[in-house]
């Protein structure tokens, strides 16, 4: 409760903060407790590599990025009207959609005890079991696009 | 009344044993200081501090307390609540990861037995993982917070640096889950307890694993992120007084840790040789134990400090191109072979 709380102020932090780093640095927030709804629904592989990924090597990334480039509030140019409209009607599209689709999905409330599944034993079962050929098709995409990424950075 | 069902017995025992891991490690960081300007001296042929206290012991207190004296000062134009931020972050990282490493086997006192590990989660060596991951944030916000160039340049470079020797680090460690078989560091030590030391196995992993130990704690050869030469000082420039004493003792805490983390992982932990042949009593041996892993984790203290007296510091591209092209391929090639090899002797 008291986390799915912060999580909710921390992301909307994330929208609402002017500054680009604190943002960031809410958005981190919001990675961490995410983590710590995983930790309670006894996922705690999950959790883990949640915050290794996603906080410990993405966002440090992405604050690198708004570090080097050093935007403010002053320095951002002022948008059109036009597109203030597109993007609250295309946000806007985005919610009906979103509604509709939740309206009808039937939510069936989880047990927060007693789930192994996500202990990391049962999961590499199950990952090198039941899933592996999933599992290798998306470790090819990743590679994919990781020879993608180097092939654009080669050019100048 | 579900307060009373609570065993108080199990709080009061992990609060007790959070503190003394926690003045242990702080304790032990604060000495190391001492020891650092000791071993420093001894190498150049000096005699180092020895002036405060028998043998200069009470040197590091002094430096405390000028720390703590000294005027804080904060930058005008720098965002207060960041700047104070980086070295808690820092601070607390640093003391966050001591809690899943195994000080000892269990103790019995009063019929109760007492694990002298504070969490014995199954996924130990993630969470460490995990941790020391975060640990870049107290660096970078701390940098970028104090509004300077140097400090900025000095927090990118720390940056860069902990993301790329973070891979070969974890890669080093895959060939060492895989012989293992856990992610438990009580179950790596228990293992280590009854056959050989993991470094007999993967002596490969283990050189990988302590030059990344190195470059993680930004000490030398690595220290690229307070390159006073080149930086002013690096990303604690702007900080003064007890702030700037927080990311200077992170530092020494994280040796410790890391320190004890290589001793846990790749020699034997709290293990030693003929451990279980001596027939002592349980209590004992415990105490013994914990002792064997103090002396194996400063010997990696004092490893530390002999390297940084002795390399000197890499150039900037140097430091990447070791860790992409050298380390990488070495990593992957060690968990290729050690892979290969448990295929060939279950066959």
């Amino acid at each position: 409760m008291v986390l799915s709380v912060i999580a909710l102020v921390s992301a909307l932090g994330v929208v609402l903060s002017k500054n680009p780093v604190t943002s960031v640095l809410c958005l981190i927030v919001t990675f961490f407790t995410i983590a710590g709804h995983y930790i309670m629904l006894n996922a705690q592989f999950l959790a883990v590599v949640h915050i290794i990924v996603y906080a410990g090597a993405i966002m440090v990334l992405f604050l690198y990025v708004m570090m080097l480039m050093n935007l403010n509030a002053e320095l951002e140019p002022q948008k059109r009207n036009w597109l203030k409209y597109a993007g609250a009607i295309s946000g806007g599209a985005l919610l009906v959609v979103l509604v509709a689709a939740l309206r009808d999905a039937s939510m069936p409330a989880l047990s927060t005890q007693a789930t192994e599944i996500g202990l990391i034993q049962n999961l590499g079962q199950l990952l090198f079991k039941q899933y592996v050929v999933p599992f290798e098709v998306s470790s090819i995409l990743f590679l994919s696009a990781m020879v993608g990424a180097v092939v654009i950075g080669k050019k100048d | 009344m579900t307060l009373l069902s609570i065993d108080w017995f199990f709080i009061i025992e992990k609060v007790l044993l959070i503190s003394v891991v926690l003045v242990l490690s702080l304790v032990v960081a604060m000495y190391s200081t001492w020891g650092e300007r000791k071993v420093a001296a001894w190498i150049q042929d000096r005699l180092g501090p020895n002036r405060a206290g028998p043998m200069g012991l009470l040197q590091p207190l002094a430096d405390g307390g000028k720390l703590f004296f000294k005027e804080e000062i904060i930058p005008t134009n720098s965002s207060r609540f960041l700047f104070i931020l980086g070295p808690s972050i820092a601070m607390m990282v640093a003391c966050m990861t001591s809690a899943v490493i195994p000080w000892g086997d269990s103790l019995v006192i009063a019929g109760r037995t007492i694990s002298l590990q504070i969490a014995d989660v199954n996924i130990g060596i993630l969470f460490i993982f995990g941790v020391v991951s975060m640990g870049v944030y107290g660096i970078m916000i701390g940098g970028w917070a104090s509004n300077n160039k140097f400090s900025l340049l000095a927090s990118i470079r720390a940056a860069s640096q902990i993301i790329s020797y973070e891979l070969p680090m974890g890669l080093a460690l895959i060939a060492l889950l895989m012989l293992t078989g856990s992610l438990s560091l009580k179950d790596i030590v228990e293992q280590q307890r009854h056959g050989l030391w993991n470094v007999v196995y993967q002596p490969l992993g283990f050189f990988i694993f302590l030059v990344c130990a190195f470059a993680e704690c930004n000490r030398a050869p690595f220290d690229l992120p307070e390159a006073e030469n080149e930086l002013n000082g690096g990303y604690h420039l702007e900080y003064s007084s007890m702030k700037l004493g927080f990311f200077l003792f992170a530092e020494y805490i994280n040796m410790f840790i890391s320190s004890a983390l290589i001793s846990t992982m790749y020699f034997g932990g709290y293990a030693f040789p003929y451990m279980d042949k001596l027939g002592l009593d349980g209590n004992l041996l415990t105490i013994l134990g914990f002792l064997a892993l103090f002396i194996k984790t400063l010997g990696f203290i004092f490893f530390f400090m002999w390297v940084r007296w002795t390399v000197p510091r890499f150039r900037y591209d140097q430091l990447m191109r070791l860790g992409w092209k050298i380390m990488i391929p070495l990593a992957l090639a060690n968990m290729l072979i050690t892979g290969a090899l448990i295929l060939a002797r279950q066959h």
